[in-house]
């Protein structure tokens, strides 16, 4: 989408389109190899040797999502204990007033609840998400990474990144078509 | 394709059939799916199917109003029969939503790769079902206007609810169940719900979609961490399943009814609410896929693979209902002899015997290819499931109830128009919400499709997909 000529628009990206996965495979190795960080590939499907050939290290999500179990099993525990044994004391047939094998279900509930909470709370935080804009969507092309495109987009900020001699690399590569990303300054 | 064919024709043979068949493209299935909510004139048959259910959970509505203005009186509970249809229906409906999960999580963990095609449909009639389950508690509950005494938070009495209860543990089960199915099959809609965002071609649906996809931006680094959460999601919702009836199955296990008071309990509820529940998939799923042309992506081989798991789970049905009988007889209880001869030949005899030659005799038809692999064959047993396993609770809650240890104190059971009013009524808000889920919601994970075409490319299946990816020769019909 071309910006207004009165409009001032700063590249801020460029955006390859590669023809296959294979391609978007080893294009992605090449980028690594050549030392970018600020990139990354959007793929319509999560595409696998992808991680490693672009050499995303591993996330750190699982320990949210024990720290998340941990926090509710920690939160049914006190809260049955100090519900029907501190608050307000129920007696029921002269049972103990707080005993585990009671309450193991409700425990067992909440370690799985809070679990997944920090799996999806935890997956949208570390991937910034929701956003509401992005400068790629400027580029209509781009639409298709949801679609059956495979595309590499590498950030204008990236220390190595060069007008021309980035496009040119992932011309190399094979990509069918390089494009800048353009955003209203 | 046709060097391939004849070099690997033996190995074909013996092949499993492919997981997608037809010359299906990354785009060809973005249009299919995504086609089925964009196009343009909702079809006739939505509309005559929509507005059967919607009246029907109309009705349903209008029940619940004639019921909380009323009183449950209008049901036909007495002491000591105190739970009916109501129970009856929330133990049938949460038990529809297992299946859901079962594909969802536990296949997935198990790598069942068949399961990307129907997961989606099979979760959202999950939740669904857990919706029309949620409604009966909730209003059985008599005042209904107190029904937050089930939660622990503060009320007017300070006092909290009695964690040693079963009927909380189900509470906590039947919501964390709900929650975590929402999740997971809300997350799994995101990178398609961005697809449709991406092809919207008015302002309402690309808002609509582009609320609900977050931004998704197909980023692999995103991937890589939405995988991860989704592995870790089908870890937890597998042992939550099975807690779930588990639980439920506690609200009887734990009393002192003979019939309830039994420790096979847990495995038995799990096993029957995975088999009503495929039996459900099943129900929707093989007219939908003819409705919508779909036989693409849901091929015969996942009908048969679910009714097979349909014949596998209902011979453990008939197994534990034997078990009873023996546990009954070897306990030299004579109440609970009582209890499980009363239930073969007592008052409700009938009830007992549609129970067992739905769900252990019927089900017995699909070791027959034929008819686990034709339509109307599996929709009849599929339906007779879906009937037994409803009668099989009404069988365990009104038995039990109407028949415990003192004959003075024995009543029996005749539900009212109401409650059968409600139980229809159940059914179309089921249908109701399913079918909006057809006509607004991408009915099948769409990225999962793709992942499995491409997987296919790789050579992990012999088939031709005509993706025009190349370049995987290097496993030529490399390991299953």
């Amino acid at each position: 989408m071309s910006a207004p000529a009165a409009v001032n628009t700063k590249t801020v990206a460029v955006l390859a389109q590669f023809a296959t996965a294979d391609q978007l495979l080893s294009a992605a190795r090449a980028i690594r190899d050549a030392g970018y960080t600020h990139w990354d590939c959007h793929t319509p499907f999560p595409l696998h040797g992808l991680d490693r050939a672009m050499g995303i290290r591993r996330t750190k999500l699982p320990w949210l999502v024990l720290g998340g179990g941990l926090l509710g099993l920690l939160t049914a525990l006190l809260m049955q204990l100090w519900m029907n044994g501190v608050s307000y004391p129920l007696v029921i047939s002269d049972k103990p007033i707080f005993s585990v094998p009671a309450n193991i279900p409700i425990a067992f509930e909440l370690t799985v609840l809070f679990s997944a909470f920090g799996a999806f709370f935890g997956m949208l935080a570390l991937n910034n998400l929701p956003l509401h804009y992005h400068p790629l969507y400027n580029n209509p092309e781009f639409r298709r990474a949801t679609n059956d495109g495979f595309f590499i987009s590498i950030e204008a900020k990236d220390e190595r990144f060069d007008p021309s001699a980035t496009i040119q690399l992932l011309n190399s590569l094979g990509a069918r078509t390089v494009q800048n990303v353009e955003e209203m300054e | 394709m046709t060097t391939a064919n004849t070099q690997t024709s033996a190995r074909e043979m013996i092949a499993r059939p492919p997981l997608v068949l037809g010359a299906h493209t990354h785009a060809t299935v973005t249009d299919k799916i995504c086609g089925l909510v964009e196009q343009r004139k909702t079809p006739l048959a939505w509309w005559i199917a929509f507005a059967i259910s919607a009246s029907l959970a109309t009705l349903l509505g209008a029940l619940i109003v004639y019921l909380i203005s009323t009183g449950i009186g209008i049901w036909g509970l007495c002491i000591p029969v105190g739970w009916g249809f109501d129970i009856t229906n929330f133990v049938f409906w949460v038990g529809i939503g297992h299946a859901g999960t079962l594909i969802s999580a536990i296949l997935f963990l198990f790598r069942q790769k068949w399961r990307t095609s129907i997961n989606r449909a099979a979760e959202a009639m999950t939740i669904f079902a857990v919706i029309c389950a949620g409604v009966f508690p909730g209003i059985h509950v008599g005042r209904v206007w107190f029904a937050y005494w089930l939660f622990p938070i503060p009320n007017q009495m300070n006092v909290w609810p009695q964690f040693r209860s079963p009927l909380i543990w189900d509470v906590f089960a039947v919501g964390s169940y709900f929650t975590v199915s929402l999740l997971f099959w809300y997350m799994g809609m995101i990178p398609d719900l961005a697809s449709l965002r991406d092809r919207a071609v008015n302002k309402i649906r690309f808002w609509a979609y582009g609320l609900l996809a977050l931004g998704w931006r197909s980023s692999q680094r995103h991937w890589h961490r939405y995988e991860m959460a989704y592995l870790l999601l089908a870890a937890l919702a597998t042992p939550l399943v099975l807690s779930v009836h588990s639980v439920v199955s506690m609200d009887f296990a734990t009393s002192v009814l003979p019939g309830w008071h039994t420790t096979i309990f847990p495995p038995y509820f799990v096993a029957g609410a995975i088999f009503s529940g495929f039996a459900m998939v099943v129900t929707l799923l093989a007219p939908s896929r003819r409705f919508f042309g779909l036989q693409d992506f849901i091929t015969d081989r996942h009908l048969e693979n679910m009714n097979k798991i349909i014949l596998a789970t209902g011979s453990m049905v008939g197994y534990a209902y034997m078990i009873e009988y023996f546990t009954a007889w070897y306990s030299g209880n004579l109440f609970e002899r009582f209890t499980f001869l009363n239930r073969a030949m007592g008052p409700f005899m009938w009830a007992y015997w549609t129970m067992v030659t739905c769900n252990v005799l019927v089900p017995q038809f699909f070791w027959f290819k034929k008819i686990r692999t034709s339509f109307y064959p599996m929709m009849i047993v599929c339906l007779l499931v879906n009937v037994g396993m409803w009668f099989e609770r009404f069988v365990i809650i009104v038995t039990s109830l109407s028949r415990d240890y003192l004959p003075s104190s024995w009543g029996s059971y005749r539900p009212t128009w109401v409650e059968i009013g409600m139980l229809a009524g159940s059914f179309g808000l089921f249908m109701t919400l399913f079918l909006l889920f057809i006509r607004f919601l991408p009915f099948m994970a769409m990225a999962e499709v793709k992942a499995v075409i491409t997987d296919a490319e790789h050579g992990h299946y012999s088939i031709d997909t005509g993706a025009g990816l190349t370049g995987y020769v290097e496993h030529p019909g490399g390991a299953a």
